[in-house]
């Protein structure tokens, strides 16, 4: 029984079946990658596990429960975090302010009224803050203005935001799309680190086969919004359904 | 001190300096001077940059911080108005009861058209709120007339019950508004040669309540709840995926403006006990917006700073006329005066909007921050000269 259990999820936009009878199973402390062409549904399945859309039919079942039917922050405070593929940040906040309100969400939950004491008093929530910036590397851009960072900064505050919330499923959206080589690589290296050091679960949706296969432990392949096949790399790598229908002629 | 830095410590000492001094500052010209219409110092005119400014500063804590621009704040301002007079009405002539219960109403009020017109944002919120402002303020100007009096406005009269005080004075008249006693309208008047200044009652306790309510719009900008407005109006994506529910808390930031405002209302209403329908229009809630977007939404002091000077403006500019620009320039030769008289004409008197109009859009255009932003630019630009002037001052050491 894996963390993530998704079954027989269907979704459909009008005309189009954009997913039909996924099957899907993540293994606690795994890194999981979904993989496929474009079009073949991945990031619909991503919103059907956040909260954004929910399936037309079938359940989807986070540690035990179900997740269908709740609002995004709900399933956020169950424990699963989610990286955008543009990072979605406070871009009119301090890194510092950034890295806080997460920390406040898992202190406070959804919501709390605490107008009236100062935010540099809550010590507990700045020495957080403040060791998840040194984590991330980021400690000496503390004040500058999220927006002003660059996009690899960018992606690793967005990590960061999301480790500070202690999930227990990370889920990424293309973390590296739109990256030169070097923040690719730097990007790689922080995700094993974050798997190797943490009792987290990764899912990991990405386009880019160094990434996957530098990362993952275990591989689904989408296409045409239903899975072809779930095994390990080394498998995937010489399935030859895998490579009709994704790899091509250049794998 | 008072749990804030020394830099918002410092910050609200100016402010309530200015406000306890305003009777001599606004007052710079002496009484028989020319230029004695520029004088702002009366009781009337003070009391409303207070009572502006309260109103302005609640308005900032929703669109300065979440970015949710209401177009209907008024009616909160108006139903505040409401319910102090019929305190006045029913309980008694003391401003405390009604202050307190226009808050509460106006609270109320906020919580069920924030409700409503939260659930969407935009520019689609900004509709909605206008539409509720545009219905409270035709209510109120027929349907609910039983209540609001209709199109002559709510008024004390002598059959009124007041039951903790008395419906009419022994002398016949309808009694005034006090706080314990003291009279709102009562004003002291002290003559320093040329000048007088006058001290009213009402404008100070105007002023106390503002005060308070500046220091308490400064501990909810710090505060993490402050925070979390200022996250909403950055990423709503991100705080959705972060487990914290946006609605309470652009809830929350609104009816803390709607009680503002109401709070606003209910001291226009004590200095003055009347309400009327027209407190309620939309030009009254774009007003706000202007006050807050010239003075510099999203700043704590902004908003004061605009609320200041587009009443000064009303009634300052409002008053010159044709008579009064023609004693300026009589200096010049007939037709010339005539001329320039003819050209300043469509600026004053009725024409005072055109005025703040083009001021405005300066405003906006040059200094997107608002007049906070002036200051700014005002401050940095001096500090630049004379970091150069010690420079210079220090590159010429060696050569002595």
């Amino acid at each position: 029984m894996g963390i993530l259990e998704v079954k027989d999820v269907g979704k459909r936009f009008g005309g189009l079946q954009a997913l039909s009878d996924v099957n899907l199973s993540v293994k606690e402390n795994s890194v999981h990658a979904i993989i496929g062409p474009n079009g073949a549904g991945k990031s619909t399945l991503l919103n059907c596990l956040v909260g954004k859309l929910i399936p037309d039919t079938g359940s989807v079942m986070f540690d035990g429960q179900s997740v269908l039917g709740r609002a995004p922050y709900e399933i956020n405070q169950m424990g699963i975090s989610r990286v955008f593929q543009t990072p979605e940040i406070f871009g009119d906040l301090t890194v510092l302010e950034n890295m806080m309100i997460p920390c406040f969400a898992k202190r406070d939950g959804a919501f709390e009224l605490n107008a009236l004491s100062a935010v540099l008093k809550q010590q507990d929530i700045l020495d957080r803050a403040e060791a998840m910036l040194v984590e991330m590397n980021m400690a000496d851009k503390r004040h500058m203005h999220a927006a002003a960072l660059s996009r690899g900064d960018k992606r690793r505050l967005e990590i960061g935001m999301c480790l500070s919330q202690e999930p227990r499923l990370l889920l990424l959206d293309e973390p590296t799309a739109g990256m030169a080589r070097a923040d690719t690589n730097n990007t790689i290296d922080l995700l094993k680190q974050i798997s190797d050091e943490r009792d987290i679960t990764i899912a990991i949706i990405e386009h880019d086969m160094h990434v996957v296969f530098s990362l993952a432990n275990r591989i689904t392949v989408l296409a045409q919004g239903t899975p072809l096949v779930e095994d390990d790399p080394q498998n995937i790598r010489g399935n030859p359904k895998v490579r009709e229908a994704y790899l091509g002629e250049s794998a | 001190m008072f749990g804030l830095n020394k830099k918002d410590t410092s910050l609200l000492i100016i402010v309530a300096c200015l406000t306890m001094f305003a009777p001599f500052i606004l007052n710079p010209f002496p009484t028989d001077s020319g230029l004695a219409q520029f004088n702002a110092g009366y009781p009337d005119l003070m009391q409303r940059f207070v009572i502006f400014g309260i109103f302005a500063i609640g308005f900032n804590i929703l669109f300065g911080l979440t970015g949710y621009l209401s177009f209907g704040h008024a009616a909160f301002l108006g139903v505040g108005s409401y319910s102090a007079v019929w305190m006045f009405k029913l309980i008694g002539m003391n401003v405390i009861p009604a202050i307190v219960l226009s808050v509460i109403v106006a609270g109320l009020f906020a919580l069920l058209i924030g409700f409503i017109s939260l659930r969407r944002s935009g520019i689609y919120f900004s509709i909605l709120t206008l539409a509720f402002a545009q219905m409270s303020f035709n209510l109120a100007y027929s349907v609910l007339t039983p209540i609001t009096n209709g199109e002559t406005g709510l008024q004390l009269t002598l059959e009124d019950p007041r039951i903790l005080g008395v419906s009419a004075t022994a002398d016949g008249s309808i009694p005034v508004t006090n706080l314990f006693g003291l009279e709102m309208r009562s004003t002291f008047e002290m003559a320093v040669g040329p000048w007088a200044f006058q001290f009213n009652a009402g404008y100070y306790l105007c002023a106390f309540i503002m005060l308070a309510a500046f220091y308490l719009s400064i501990r909810i900008f710090r505060s993490p709840f402050g925070m979390m407005l200022r996250a909403v109006k950055s990423n709503q994506q991100r705080m959705n995926y972060t487990g914290l529910n946006t609605r309470p808390y652009t809830l929350a930031a609104f009816v803390i403006s709607g009680m503002y405002a109401g709070l606003a209302g209910g001291l226009m209403a004590s200095m003055d006990p009347l309400a009327g329908a027209e407190r309620m229009q939309w030009t009254a809630s774009g007003e706000v917006v202007l006050m807050t977007i010239l003075g510099g939404a999203g700043t704590l002091i902004g908003p004061v700073l605009g609320a200041g000077f587009i009443k000064y403006f009303e009634n300052i500019f409002s008053k010159i006329n044709d008579n009064v620009l023609h004693s300026w320039f009589s200096f010049m030769p007939d037709g010339m005066e005539d001329a320039v008289v003819f050209l300043i004409h469509p600026f004053i008197g009725k024409g005072w909007h055109l005025t703040l109009g083009i001021l405005f859009m300066l405003v906006v255009i040059f200094l997107p921050g608002g007049l906070v932003e002036g200051g700014q630019r005002i401050k940095g630009w001096i500090q630049g000269r004379r970091a150069k002037d010690s420079s210079t001052a220090k590159e010429t050491n060696p050569a002595e």
